[in-house]
């Protein structure tokens, strides 16, 4: 049996975010995700900012996280070799009667601490952001807003964990969690793990776990959020994240610069019920493209290349991050909403101290090695260095996607760092994500994934287990 | 950086064609880019015939009416063919960069041509709604998988859209044991060939849905189902009129693209709606020495109709290299 000290219970931003901050202790520390691959839930569908702290409630915990994480990230970034771009945000008004309500943003906002806020006029939008509407008469401007690319942030934050000793199970599905003494045993599609302590990072299935566990207090609402990129052709259409004003459920559909450059509108915000409903509508695209199209009338529905669709994990207004005294051990990091990407670096270190509080015994290592060696990507570096790298290491040269320029080289490398799927391979390359979707490099990555993780062609799948891509093979292979 | 007469980026049958033209009109130092491992473009997954009834007078295969073609690149030493390499910069004087594995490599153009052929149209480009499943296929990668790979992509298919590229894929399907449930094609006749549709649809019973576009794509992990509706003479959703078919695989064949994203990059003035040079005269753009030709110039119904045109545009570049002198 697999016996931990803390076992964590989901893969996404915010499991990967506690594990890394655990693994600097001298602990046995596991984490379970039900998908082939991490990030493979929330964390991969969403707009990848990295909130400044703008727009949440006085004195909420989201919002204390937030300033926080935002300030956070920024160092984790530089450690695990992950871009982290400054870009800023504009929450704009575009209506005179909608100024006194940025006035109240902006005091809101101070109250939580969010730096460098400032109110700019009209004057200063049509310098800074030239193809914003000109009907924009002022917004309120956050420096300090970011974007990431969150699922290269967990893959990132996941090895840096796994060198510091933490392990990491996919495929495995907990079912079923049983007190055993001072220990959980908590049981799964890949057999028993036992654990001292147990936290609940399950995002959408937050509440299911919770009460396998036996706390049955709240219920995971999903949100569904449809978001649509634009080609990498548009990159430099804003140099800001814009934002209209908010309403009460969301921050509205934004213009967002993406870390990879391109640029992404959405995302909606529709309560569902099935929390697998990732379908996008044609009323979203059209939802979409009008509010976007508001801001910046330039942006047309032939600059999309892609869309998706993302759920919030909603249980209430707030996160909800507790111990639960009923069942002693037991920790719940639920409803973990937005700004949860941005919060999950200050969620882990308040998730350290609870188990303190709880007598986990915390006894730093001698040697963390919290440093990681950044990932190549030929997209984002100057031809002169792909130049030595193809020197280096002839595969450089042999040119997988067309769109992106992804190398055989990358894409190998990612399926080394833990990539079994072709998504896998395309969140962690950009392989298949550009303007022909993959039309022209399936063909190379299915045998690439092939060769590299010994399975024939027609068990690689798309994004695990049913989604396999060959329905025969006509070939000896 | 090397300096050569002329650099053609592009081995498919309009590059082949240009370089023969080149060729045979004066130019001696002709250097032929390759991405792919073969010389032929397109031609070499289209093993269907019909190709060459206009040029040669012939009914062939995709790859015997290429094999024409590279064996008179392979007789004339003045053209230098350079395969796996991959153009990923061109600037405004024809400076370009390509790759091949192991080396970046920098040549100036006095003459250029680009034959960068196509690509289709996504499903996310007419913008399906619905979930993102495994199953979805442009035809072209589907024909790649079945006829170059020997992997048969899906059992029971629906295809969007009737131009050629999609009823021949549909037959293709058919051929291989494997089902077309229907080709769902929004306008009101189709694009495509009369032989086409004779020989690929009718022939094997297939219905095609005139007036219908795919209006939902379902499945969670792999398509499990789509729904299609009839349109209206503008194309707007007639309510009530949805018929659903169980599928695993949706084939996109919707239109192709000229790939010219590095023209673009060289400020070469593009027409955004086409996505290929704003032209007044065949094959020729806003830089000169610098000419497109091919599927890349604008989209080709038959090879043939390529090879003709592309033979203009070698020698284009030989009148062109000749003033230069
Ligand atoms: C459309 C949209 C846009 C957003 N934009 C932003 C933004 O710009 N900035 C920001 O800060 N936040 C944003 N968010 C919020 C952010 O994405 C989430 O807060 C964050 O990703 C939550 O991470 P998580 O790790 O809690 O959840 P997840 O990533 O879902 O991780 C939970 C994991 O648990 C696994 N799991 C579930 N049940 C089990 C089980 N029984 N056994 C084993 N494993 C299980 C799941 O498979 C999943 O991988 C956005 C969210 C959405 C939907
Ligand atoms: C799926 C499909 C089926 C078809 N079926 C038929 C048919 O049945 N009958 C018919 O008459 N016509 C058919 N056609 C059309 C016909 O094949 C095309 O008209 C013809 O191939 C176009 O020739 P081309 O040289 O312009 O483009 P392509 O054949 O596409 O050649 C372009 C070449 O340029 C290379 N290239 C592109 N970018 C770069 C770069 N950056 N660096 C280096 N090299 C690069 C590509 O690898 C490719 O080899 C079909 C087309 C398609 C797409």
């Amino acid at each position: 049996m697999n016996v931990f000290d803390t076992l964590i219970i989901g893969g996404g931003v915010i499991g990967t975010s506690i594990a890394r901050e655990l693994s600097r202790y001298k602990l046995r520390i596991g984490v379970v995700e039900k998908e082939e691959e991490l990030a493979f839930g929330v964390s991969k569908s969403n707009s990848g900012i990295i909130h400044p702290g703008t727009q949440n409630a006085a004195h909420s915990l989201k919002g204390r996280l937030c300033v926080q994480g935002n300030i956070l990230t920024r160092k984790i970034c530089r450690e695990l070799g992950v871009d982290f771009k400054e870009v800023g945000e504009l929450i704009i008004a575009f209506e005179e009667k909608e100024r006194t309500r940025l006035l109240r943003l902006k005091e809101e906002a101070e109250a939580l601490g969010v730096p460098g806020l400032k109110i700019v006029n009209s004057a200063w939008l049509r310098e800074n952001e030239p193809n914003l509407g000109d009907k924009a008469v002022a917004a309120l401007y956050a420096p300090t807003a970011g974007v990431v690319s969150p699922y290269r942030l967990v893959y990132d934050l996941s090895e840096n964990a796994k060198k510091n000793g933490a392990k990491f199970y996919t495929m495995t599905k907990v079912e079923k969690i049983a007190p055993r003494g001072a220990c959980f045993e908590v049981y799964t599609s890949k057999g028993v793990f036992r654990t001292r302590y147990l936290i609940n990072a399950a995002g959408l299935f937050a509440d299911e776990i919770s009460k396998m566990a036996g706390v049955d207090d709240f219920k995971i609402r999903p949100r569904k959020g449809e978001e649509f990129l634009l080609d990498k052709k548009r990159e430099h259409i804003t140099d800001h994240l814009l934002f209209p004003l908010p309403s009460k459920t969301s921050k509205g559909i934004l213009i967002i610069t993406t870390s990879d450059g391109n640029p992404m509108i959405g995302p909606t915000a529709e309560e569902i019920d099935d929390k697998e409903d990732l379908s996008t509508t044609d009323a979203g695209l059209k939802k979409v493209l009008a509010a976007a199209q508001r801001m910046v009338p330039s942006i047309s529905e032939d600059d999309i290349i892609a869309y998706f669709a993302g759920l919030r994990p909603v249980a209430g207004d707030d996160f909800i991050i507790r111990h639960e005294d009923k069942v002693p051990g037991f920790i719940n990091v639920a409803g973990i909403q937005s700004p949860g990407l941005t919060a999950a670096p200050s969620i882990a270190l308040l998730v350290v101290d609870i188990l303190k509080r709880e007598g986990l015994a915390l006894k730093r290592k001698l040697i963390f090695k919290g440093h990681r060696e950044r990932t190549i990507h030929l997209f984002d570096i100057p031809l002169a260095k792909t130049e030595r790298f193809i020197k280096k290491d002839a595969s450089y040269g042999d040119i997988v996607c067309r769109c992106e320029m992804v190398s055989a080289k990358e894409a190998r490398d990612a399926i080394r760092r833990g990539a079994r799927t072709l998504d896998g391979i395309k969140f962690r390359t950009r392989a298949q994500a550009g303007r022909c979707h993959g039309t022209f490099c399936t063909t190379r990555l299915l045998k690439i994934l092939s060769e590299e993780t010994e399975r024939p062609l027609k068990k690689i799948t798309k994004r695990g287990p049913e989604s396999e891509i060959i329905k025969e093979t006509r070939t000896d292979d | 950086m090397i300096e050569r007469d002329l650099v053609i980026v592009g081995g498919g049958p309009a590059g082949m064609a240009a370089a023969i033209a080149a060729h045979e009109n004066g130019v001696e130092d002709i250097l032929l880019l390759e991405r792919d491992h073969c010389l032929g473009g397109i031609l070499n997954q289209c093993i269907h015939t019909g190709f060459g009834i206009e040029y040669f007078k012939e009914v062939l295969t995709g790859p015997e009416y290429a094999h024409r073609f590279i064996e008179k690149i392979r007789s004339a030493p003045q053209i230098e063919v350079s395969l796996r390499s991959f153009v990923v910069r061109l600037e405004e004087d024809k400076r370009l960069f390509f790759i091949k594995p192991g080396v970046l490599e920098n040549v100036k153009a006095r003459a250029l041509i680009m034959a960068t052929g196509c690509r289709e149209k996504t499903r996310e480009m007419i913008h399906i709604a619905g979930t993102r499943p495994s199953g979805i296929f442009s035809a072209g990668l589907a024909q790649k998988l079945i006829n170059i790979e020997g992997l048969l992509p899906g059992r029971k298919a629906v295809i969007a859209g009737s131009g050629d590229i999609g009823l021949i894929m549909a037959r293709r399907f058919m051929l291989e044991g494997a089902e077309v449930k229907a080709v769902i094609e929004i306008q009101k006749e189709t694009r495509g060939l009369l032989r086409n549709v004779v020989q690929c649809v009718e022939d094997f019973d297939i219905p095609v849905y005139f007036n219908h576009r795919i209006s939902k794509i379902y499945g969670k992990e792999r398509v499990e189902k789509i729904s299609a509706v009839r349109v209206d003479g503008d194309f707007n959703d007639i309510p009530g009129a949805e018929i659903e078919f169980e599928c695993d695989t949706v084939l996109i064949s919707v239109g192709l693209i000229p790939e010219n994203e590095l023209i673009e990059m060289a400020g070469v003035r593009m027409d955004k709606k086409t996505n290929s040079p704003v032209s007044k005269e065949l094959n020729r753009t806003s830089i000169p020495g610098l000419f497109v030709c091919g599927n890349s110039f604008k989209v080709y119904d038959i090879v043939d109709s390529v090879s003709r045109d592309s033979v203009i545009a070698g020698r284009l570049a030989a009148e062109y290299l000749r003033a230069l002198r």
